[in-house]
């Protein structure tokens, strides 16, 4: 891969919720990396991993409670007048999990469709607005009649493909994807893949493709980061996750999601994390994964792992690629190799 | 093997204020013991009805049976009052559901949903009900269960209420699980917890499993034998290895192929086009024509008799007519084919 512009630079972007006087929970905790231009960055971890809040962090529905995210230079959350803030929403959209709960029911399509394009004053005339509706509609797959009826009157797939048109008609350079197939069917959520994929390549679209099917992630993203508790355990370009993961919650990950081939599933070892997830109001000293982790020593506990690129492009959170405490797992890194 | 349960031409109605929506339209399959069928489909392929009916959970009405038999112990179901019904639920088939939140009782502790099968089919005390409670609660994996037991379903995690689910369900040990997605709401790791916990658990009990799912990796990793329902009807069924490896249908073929592959795949998914059919207005052939690459035009009006393809494969297709011209399944549909080059 050549050098990439970067589009997106996450620096250590925190975002805490005061649940009371005394307890906070700290949904992304200091996060750090990069998506460049006209990528497919993916987002995985398990629910209260942090993914969503990040994604919404990113393109400011929450402020964040620290770090820095810079789009194309410019900082993020930095004090914006109304009309800075209304010209850098255009160039960020997202895309929602629930294609029933995230489209007005009061409204048709054509008005959900055209908001944007109200809003920013994009079309000049009444015929415009129509006609860049009516593109809208088509370029998902829709057709010119649809724009009159209303959310109810579509099935699940068709919804998410209004969606997807009202988030393109601001011609935005950035889109967050959270879970935007989740709630599909298996061969609709293949249509709206195809689809996003191929919205991409016409737009030069850069998406943040939030999910927890990572095999779907596998096959839209160009890099992965996965989130465990609020932090990042591991970024590589999404071959190499899949071909070589490094931390042990990574390799859970994988070798837990089901393969449609019963001959693989009845040999494959699998790697069972114990236990659920611990809260993020309180989570655990050291490394946040180590009260589940196979390899985690007393080392794990006291140091927070630093995140640091292993190999190329590759980075990781774990203190087993650390050579500094070789001597704490002496014996169960051969385990993690193999 | 002997047949546990036997379901006979089925068929299920709804009644709503537009139409009739016929959400199960003669299906029929057989369970046999200690086996896992998976019945998967999409959303609105009548499989989560089927299951439903198999205890009498569908509202009735606006549901009705329109015909068939569901043969259980030789006695049919359908025709089964709602008393006689009460001593049958829990007791001899069971279900878990997808949602642990919703189906648990979150103002009763899991003890006492734990006890109230107990107490009701096997004459137990309170005392004794208890005790049995926190052995299931061990057997599926929750620990501290002498505390736990005390507990309400909030104070549970979602893996650990799935767990308590599936206590609940075994509790007195049922010939048939009925599971209803019961991973569906879980995170992965979870849901090789649950999975694995499942199969243990049937070898130990003997339970006949039907597992409702629309993930085809949960299918190879669990199921036994599978039935694919398409638009009310069981479109093909086989046992595992047949359908992933031989499958014949073209809704099967359009199933596998929209999976990503893990270990390869730069290449576009191969997307079913179209949506399912609407039931309150289904068609008169084969349900999935409108969405089928192969379609003739026979198939718009004659629903295919299925085809015996092996003594446990079967499958609902024209094309395998003799008459019918030859067609390959698609290549993204084959599945292992990686492996056999690698």
């Amino acid at each position: 891969m050549a050098k990439q512009e970067k589009l997106l630079e996450i620096k250590d972007l925190k975002k805490h919720f005061k649940l009371d006087r005394n307890s906070t929970l700290k949904a992304v905790d200091g996060i750090t990396f990069d998506i460049y231009k006209g990528e497919t960055f993916g987002l995985v971890g398990e629910s209260g991993c942090g993914k969503s809040t990040a994604g919404r962090t990113i393109m400011r529905l929450y402020e964040a409670t620290a770090g820095e995210v810079d789009f194309n230079g410019e900082n993020v959350h930095t004090k914006k007048t109304k009309r800075e803030l209304k010209k850098f929403n255009r160039d960020m959209q997202m895309i929602f999990q629930d294609p029933y709960a995230s489209l007005n029911p009061r409204m048709t399509v054509k008005d959900i469709i055209a908001e944007g394009i109200d809003i920013h004053g994009l079309a000049k005339s009444k015929q415009e607005r129509l006609d860049r509706v009516n593109e809208l509609l088509k370029t998902v797959g829709l057709s010119e009649e649809h724009g009159n009826r209303y959310p109810h009157e579509f099935s699940g797939g068709q919804r998410q493909r209004i969606g997807i048109a009202r988030a393109l008609a601001v011609d935005p350079e950035f889109i967050v994807a959270d879970e935007p197939i989740s709630a599909l069917d298996v061969s609709i959520q293949a249509q709206v893949v195809n689809l996003l994929q191929r919205l991409q390549k016409e737009h030069g679209l850069t998406y943040l493709f939030i999910a927890h099917d990572l095999s779907m992630v596998k096959h839209i993203s160009d890099r992965v980061g996965v989130m465990y508790l609020g932090n990042m355990a591991e970024i590589a370009t999404s071959d190499d996750l899949y071909a070589e993961p490094l931390h042990p919650y990574t390799q859970a990950l994988l070798s837990a999601i089901p393969i449609s081939d019963p001959e693989v599933e009845r040999s494959r070892e699998r790697i069972i994390v114990e236990g659920d997830v611990p809260s993020p109001v309180n989570p655990p000293s050291g490394c946040r994964f180590r009260t589940r982790c196979p390899f985690a020593t007393d080392i794990c506990a006291e140091v927070v792992p630093e995140f640091q690129e292993y190999e190329k492009d590759h980075w990781v959170a774990c203190h087993l690629y650390n050579d500094k405490y070789n001597d704490a797992f002496e014996g169960k890194k051969a385990l993690v190799t193999k | 093997m002997s047949k546990l349960l036997e379901v006979k031409d089925l068929a299920i109605y709804f009644d709503t204020y537009q139409a009739e929506v016929q959400a199960v339209r003669g299906v029929s399959f057989e369970l046999d013991e200690k086996e896992t069928l998976a019945i998967v489909g999409e959303s609105g392929s009548g499989k989560s009805v089927t299951a439903q009916s198999l205890m009498r959970l569908t509202p009735m009405p606006p549901g009705k049976f329109a015909g068939g038999s569901i043969l259980f112990n030789g006695e049919d179901l359908t025709k089964k009052s709602e008393s006689q019904m009460e001593s049958i639920r829990g007791k001899d088939i069971s279900m878990i559901f997808q949602d642990p939140m919703t189906s648990l009782n979150p103002t009763m502790t899991i003890g006492k949903q734990i006890a109230e099968g107990l107490i009701k089919h096997q004459n137990m005390s309170k005392k004794e009900a208890h005790n049995r409670g926190v052995e299931l609660l061990k057997l599926v994996g929750i620990p501290n269960p002498e505390k736990r037991i005390n507990q309400y379903p909030h104070e549970y995690s979602g893996g650990m209420r799935q767990r308590a689910m599936i206590a609940i369900a075994l509790a007195c040990n049922p010939k048939v699980l009925i599971a209803d997605e019961p991973t569906t709401a879980l995170d992965v790791t979870i849901q090789a917890q649950i999975l694995d916990l499942m199969r243990d658990l049937q070898q130990k009990t003997g339970t006949a499993i039907i597992l409702i799912t629309h993930d085809l990796g949960v299918v190879a990793n669990a199921a036994s034998r599978v039935a694919v329902m398409y638009g009310g009807k069981i479109v093909e069924t086989g046992n595992v290895d047949e359908i992933f490896y031989n499958p014949k249908h073209p809704y099967t073929w359009g199933l596998l192929s929209s999976m990503p592959k893990i270990n390869n795949g730069e290449e576009e998914l191969q997307a079913i086009p179209g949506s399912p059919p609407d039931l309150a207005d289904p068609p008169k052939g084969c349900p999935f024509v409108a969405r089928c690459p192969y379609a003739m035009k026979l198939c718009e009006n004659h629903m295919p008799e299925y085809t015996n393809l092996s003594d446990t494969q079967k499958t609902a297709c024209w094309l395998l007519d003799e008459r019918a011209p030859e067609v390959e399944p698609p290549e993204s549909a084959i599945v292992g084919g990686a492996k056999v080059h690698g």
